[in-house]
Formats: structure tokens, C-alpha cells, sequence
């Protein structure tokens, strides 16, 4: 202690030179950050507030910031959508993927590394074929819909494509890994001691795990949570490939309006409203979930 | 008459049908290498009649939509194009870049913008996307002695309102848009746009993307004619219309040209679609789908051949395009895409290229036909916007 001490009175000036050290190791972050976040979203932020000008595609700076209240108004029911569905998704997700998770971490054995790979394994094959996939799965000729009918569960009038569930098992297929890695590998290194040690304390298997375990994986939920959610807030495949129109999220809205209406300012506006959305729910679930062990 | 079997690769699709079709698209996808030491020997070969394209030189290059030029399997060349090679000693490059006339246009627009060459030199953009390209300076005037065959393009569509005497932009093909049902769904096919909607096909309807195509079909059928100035209510009737079906269930999804796909697998039975897809499905899948024009009308429009601002090599761009208004050219090339051909004389050569297309009439249309299809009117850039935020509205996109 007292080494430290006189360490630190005898070297203030080194350390300030050294100082400048860790600024200098985020130069490069710092910079990329600036060139392709910082200056992208201010540009974002201005092409907001744009004004149709002579021809189709091209806009004039008026700084009408009443286009975000626009933006957001105009799309209200698909950014509720967005949130709501991304949500489910999420808690299906977790649903899925916090047993997948457990059982890869403790119970897999000498199988546990290809159990690993095969969570990984569906992301060697293009997202978008895997979601068409579902629409195949679902389709009025596929399994479930043949199963289903077969069991007089459903009737042949409905579909389960271009549906709202459709939508969101896309969704929460799509993220699933997501949710199982970080999820893994927070249960993966719980020490297998402090299970024991709730056993000797008289614990039964399940207050152990409500206890001991459902706690000490919570860094992975709150990762894995985070790492479904915003993706699949802004996700607009699954809406489009296996939803209807009347299923379409903000991301659909934010496509439309840049590639088919061409309407820069409102997608832009969308696009950074949706951000800000986002940042906010992030932020509050963080403060509320703590991330003092997130790594 | 009104049944038609023909096969169009479709005019526009949006963002998915793109994606959906990126597997289909691959196949077919090759980007033609021309030269293999070819450009000096063909032209040695090939000296007769190029009289048209000796100043020109060098290469170009060429954006269409997929399956839209003629193709031999067992070479993997495009036959005609490869003559063209050989006849003028200038090399050509063709690639199917276009999916979507929005998104290929928003994607190279701000280089047409800043004056920087898109990578082509010859562009195909459907009648209404070419009209904004031409009204935005996006395009250079032909050479009208560069571009002798123009006299061989059919009267109808020499004068179209958007290129009057058609300066920019030549009708590469014909399109149509119709109705078309799965025959084992709906043996009794459909004839309006009553039983295209018919309580029994709820939740099984799918529409296009394309506005001009849907909105263009309901207006007809709600007795505007949409060749002509229409009011904006009676646009927004049919925008009503559109989304009362959407809400109630009746219509599934609004799509570009993957429609196709969900006709195969059954989720779909009943469509707005492109005859030529229709075609298409009917060769590759035994038959089992039916087209028709509606009894209240169909729409028709045009794929047109341009050349950007930006094309460094007008020249030979120029040469490519007179090329395929030769007629015989032209039957080759129709023979194969089976489009309504834009060029006269073409029905002529048709009998040297394949007797069999000579009388068919969904390359070279008959009068009566003609009489049920309409060309959207042209809209003006404030119109266009209004009425495609309108659209997009109404199929759920904001």
C-alpha cells in the first residue's frame, strides 16, 4: 500500500504523459465511429427535415422538423407493431432458447461442442431463405398446415401464412441464436460448486435453479434479450415474406418510402425515430436489469 | 381471345420479389462474356450489313429484367446478341440488373445525378419509370440516322405521350396485366373482377405491387377509364376499394412478381397478375393456371430500351438498339420471350424464325385485344408522389 502510494507521488508527471496513451489507443475506434456513424446519422437527421423539391427523388433543406411528427404519426400502428411483436418474439425466444441453453451447458456432455455448432449452423445459410423456408413450413401445402387439418384443428379456410403468428416465429426464429449464445454462455460458467453448495444447504432442484441459477445467468438474458430485441424491432424480412399488409412493421414502412415512393425525408425521419425508440427501451431496461456483469 | 398464355418476366416487383427471386435469378444470371478473342474475327466474318454501326466501337453494356433476351442452353450465350458481336465488332455485356424500376432507379439515380457513369449504357425500364427518366434529363437523345430502324417500330408506339416521336427510349416488349387463377382451385376461371374477389377466394387473393397494374385493373372495373384524366376521388375510390379487401381479409399478401410462387404452392389461387408469368408457371408446371384480360378491361404498358446521360459509349449503344428492330432480329428475340412484339414486320419474319408464333396473339396482338387494354395515363411528379404515398398507404406501408 504504501509502495503505491509513494509510487503514484513520485511519477504524477509520467502519468500524465501517459494519459494520452488511451486516447490514442481509441483513435481508430474514434475515428471509424465519426466516419461512419457519426456523420451518417447527421446527415440522416438533416435529409429529415428535407421538402419535396422539382422532381421525383430530389429534395430541398427546408428544416421542417414537423416532418418527424409526420414520420411518426403517419406510421404510428407500425411502430406499435414493430415493439409488440418484437417483444413476443423476444419472450419466445428466451422461452426456447434459456432450456436449449441449459441443456447445452450442463446436461450435453461429450456433445455439447455440436450442439453448439448446430445453434450456429442455420447462419451458413442466407437469412432469407430461411425465412422463405417458413413460408414452405407454413404454406397451405407444407406440414403443419396438412397435420393440422388432418386433425380437423383447423379449418381449410384458414391460413397460417401471411398471418400475425407467422410473423412473429419468424422472428423469433430468425434471432434465436442470439438469445441461445450469450444465454449458454452466461449458464456455462456458473461454478457447478455453488449449485452443490445450494444442495447442502437443503435446496431442492428447483429453488436451486429459481436461486442460484435463474439469477446468475441473468447477465445472458438481459445480452440475449437485448441482441433479439433491437434486431427484430427493425426487421422488415419477416413481415414481408410471411406476413400480410396488414402485418407490416416499420421497417416495411421505412423500405416503401425510400425505394418505392422515394420519399428520403420520411424514411429518414422514420429511421431515426426508430433509433431513438430503441435507445430509450434499451436504456430503461438496462437501468432496470443492471449490466454491472454484461460483458 | 381474352385467355392468354404467354410468358412476360414481370414489369416491376418490389423489394421481396427481388429477394425471393434472388435463387431463380441466379440461374439464369450470367453475365455475358463476349470477345474470347472475338471482336477482330467476327467483324471479319460478320461484314454484311453493318454499314449503320462501322463508327462505332468499343463495348456496351447492357441492364435488363431476367429472362427477357433469348438464351441457348447448351452455348449459354444469348444467340442474337452474340450476332450482334460478330456483325459489329463491338463487344456487348448483358446483365440482368433489374429486378424493380424503383430500385434500380433509386440505385443509380445519384450517380445520374453527379454525372458518373452507372456501368451501363443501355437501360430497360417499364413506359412509366422511363417517362420520370426522360423528364429528369436522365437520358440522351438517340441520333435518329445512328438509329435507322426506328421506322420499323409499330405506329401505336412511336408516339407515346412521355417521348413524343420517341427520341430517348424505343418499346423494347409489350406487358399486360390481368387475372390469373389456379384452374385446379377455380375450374370455372375467373372473368371480372367480381370473381376475382368472390367471397370463396378470401383469404387466397394476392394483388401487385405495381399501382398502375392493381389500381389500374379496379379503376376499370369501376368504369374510369384510366388511359384518360381522372379525378382524384376516383383514384382514391379504388384506394378504398383496395384496402377494404386488404382489411376484411380477402386479399393475403401484395407482392411483386413471387406471386408466381405462392400460385405453386397453393397459398394463392386467384391474383392480379402478369400473363407472361402465367406462361411461364404453365410451361414449368404442366399447365395448371389460367389468364385473363377482365371484361372491364386490362392494362397495358412498355419496357423501353434507353441510353443514360452518363453512357460513355453512345455509339455502340445506339448500334445495339437499332439491332434489335431488325425485324428478323426481333421475331428471334420474341420467339423466345414471347412478349407482344413492338416491332412491324416482325409477325413477317416470325414465319422464317417459327411458323407456330406466327398467329399468336399474344405476341402480335389482334385488334380486339387491343380494345381491352389501357395505358395508364401519365402522371406528373406531384401526382405520382400523392398517388404512390396513396398506395402505399393503403397495402400497409405507412
Amino acid at each position: 500500500m504504501a509502495a503505491v502510494v509513494r509510487a503514484s507521488g513520485t511519477a504524477t508527471s509520467e502519468l500524465k504523459k501517459k494519459s494520452l496513451v488511451p486516447y490514442l489507443l481509441l483513435a481508430p475506434g474514434l475515428l471509424w465511429l465519426a466516419l461512419f456513424f457519426v456523420a451518417p446519422i447527421i446527415t440522416l437527421v438533416g435529409t429529415a427535415t428535407k421538402t419535396p423539391g422539382a422532381g421525383i427523388g430530389e429534395f430541398i433543406q427546408t428544416y421542417r422538423w414537423a416532418n418527424y411528427w409526420d414520420a411518426l404519426t403517419g406510421a404510428s400502428a407500425q411502430f406499435g407493431r414493430s415493439f409488440l411483436y418484437a417483444f413476443i418474439a423476444t419472450l419466445l425466444a428466451l422461452a426456447i432458447a434459456y432450456p436449449l441453453a441449459y441443456g447445452i451447458a450442463f446436461k450435453s456432455g461429450k456433445y455439447k461442442n455440436i450442439l453448439l455448432v448446430l445453434v450456429v449452423a442455420p447462419f451458413f445459410c442466407s437469412f432469407i431463405l430461411r425465412t422463405i423456408a417458413w413460408k414452405q413450413i407454413l404454406g397451405q401445402n407444407g406440414p403443419v398446415y396438412r397435420t393440422l387439418l388432418d386433425l380437423h384443428l383447423i379449418s381449410s379456410t384458414t391460413h397460417l401464412t401471411a398471418s400475425v403468428p407467422a410473423v412473429i416465429i419468424g422472428l423469433a426464429y430468425n434471432f434465436l441464436p442470439f438469445m441461445t449464445l450469450p444465454l449458454y454462455g452466461s449458464l456455462e460458467r456458473i461454478d457447478p460448486r455453488v449449485l452443490e453448495a445450494s444442495g447442502d444447504l437443503y435446496a431442492n432442484a428447483f429453488t436451486t435453479f429459481r436461486k442460484v441459477t435463474v439469477p446468475l445467468s441473468m447477465p445472458g438474458v438481459v445480452a440475449g434479450t437485448l441482441l433479439t430485441f433491437i434486431p427484430a424491432a427493425g426487421d422488415y424480412v419477416n413481415a414481408e415474406i410471411l406476413g400480410n399488409p396488414s402485418t407490416k412493421m416499420i421497417g416495411n414502412v421505412i423500405n416503401a418510402q425510400f425505394l418505392n415512393t422515394q420519399d428520403y425525408p420520411t424514411a429518414a425521419a422514420l429511421s431515426f425515430i426508430l433509433m431513438i425508440a430503441i435507445s430509450i427501451m434499451v436504456m430503461i431496461y438496462v437501468r432496470k436489469a443492471g449490466t454491472e456483469e454484461l460483458v | 381471345m381474352s385467355k392468354m398464355n404467354r410468358e412476360i418476366p414481370a414489369g416491376e416487383n418490389d423489394l421481396l420479389g427481388q429477394l425471393e427471386n434472388a435463387s431463380k435469378a441466379f440461374l439464369s444470371r450470367r453475365a455475358l462474356l463476349a470477345g474470347a478473342g472475338g471482336a477482330a474475327a467476327a467483324s471479319m466474318i460478320g461484314l454484311e450489313g453493318s454499314q449503320t454501326a462501322q463508327a462505332a466501337g468499343g463495348t456496351v453494356r447492357w441492364a435488363n429484367w431476367g429472362l427477357y433476351l433469348d438464351f441457348d442452353n447448351k452455348t449459354k450465350k444469348y444467340p442474337t446478341l452474340e450476332a450482334f458481336i460478330k456483325k459489329t465488332g463491338i463487344k456487348a455485356t448483358y446483365q440482368e440488373a433489374i429486378d424493380d424500376n424503383d430500385t434500380f432507379t433509386a440505385k443509380v439515380s445519384p450517380q445520374l445525378r453527379i454525372k458518373k457513369d452507372i456501368g451501363y449504357d443501355v437501360v430497360t425500364m417499364t413506359e412509366w419509370k422511363a417517362a420520370q427518366w426522360v423528364a429528369s434529363g436522365f437520358v440522351q437523345k438517340f441520333d435518329d440516322a445512328a438509329v435507322p430502324n426506328k421506322k420499323n417500330v409499330q405506329a401505336s408506339l412511336l408516339n407515346r405521350p412521355f417521348d413524343k416521336g420517341r427520341h430517348y427510349s424505343l418499346p423494347w416488349a409489350g406487358i399486360i396485366a390481368g387475372i390469373a387463377w389456379s384452374k385446379k382451385a377455380l375450374p370455372k376461371g375467373l372473368k371480372t373482377l367480381d370473381d376475382l374477389f368472390a367471397p370463396a377466394n378470401k383469404g387466397r387473393i394476392e394483388v401487385l405491387s405495381e399501382m398502375r397494374d392493381t389500381i389500374g385493373l379496379i379503376m376499370l372495373w369501376q368504369g374510369v377509364d384510366i388511359s384518360k384524366p381522372f379525378t382524384e376521388t376516383q383514384f382514391q375510390k379504388a384506394v378504398d376499394f383496395l384496402q377494404k379487401k386488404i382489411k376484411d381479409g380477402y386479399i393475403r399478401q401484395v407482392k411483386g412478381q413471387s406471386y408466381a410462387e405462392d400460385l405453386i404452392s397453393g397459398d394463392a389461387i386467384a391474383v392480379i397478375g402478369w400473363s407472361g408469368d402465367i406462361n411461364q408457371l404453365n410451361l414449368q408446371n404442366g399447365n395448371r393456371f389460367g389468364f385473363a384480360v377482365p371484361e372491364s378491361g386490362g392494362t397495358f404498358s412498355t419496357d423501353n430500351l434507353m441510353i443514360p446521360s452518363t453512357s460513355p459509349n453512345k455509339a455502340a449503344a445506339e448500334a445495339l438498339i437499332n439491332y434489335y428492330y431488325d425485324p428478323l432480329v426481333a421475331a428471334k428475340v420474341a420467339n423466345y420471350i414471347t412478349y407482344i412484339c413492338p416491332v412491324a414486320g416482325a409477325q413477317e419474319a416470325m414465319a422464317k424464325v417459327n411458323p407456330k408464333q406466327v398467329n399468336n396473339p399474344l405476341i402480335f396482338p389482334t385488334d380486339a385485344m387491343w380494345k381491352n387494354l389501357k395505358v395508364f395515363r401519365e402522371l406528373n411528379p406531384a401526382d405520382t408522389a400523392k398517388y404512390a404515398k396513396s398506395f402505399q398507404k393503403a397495402i400497409g406501408n405507412g
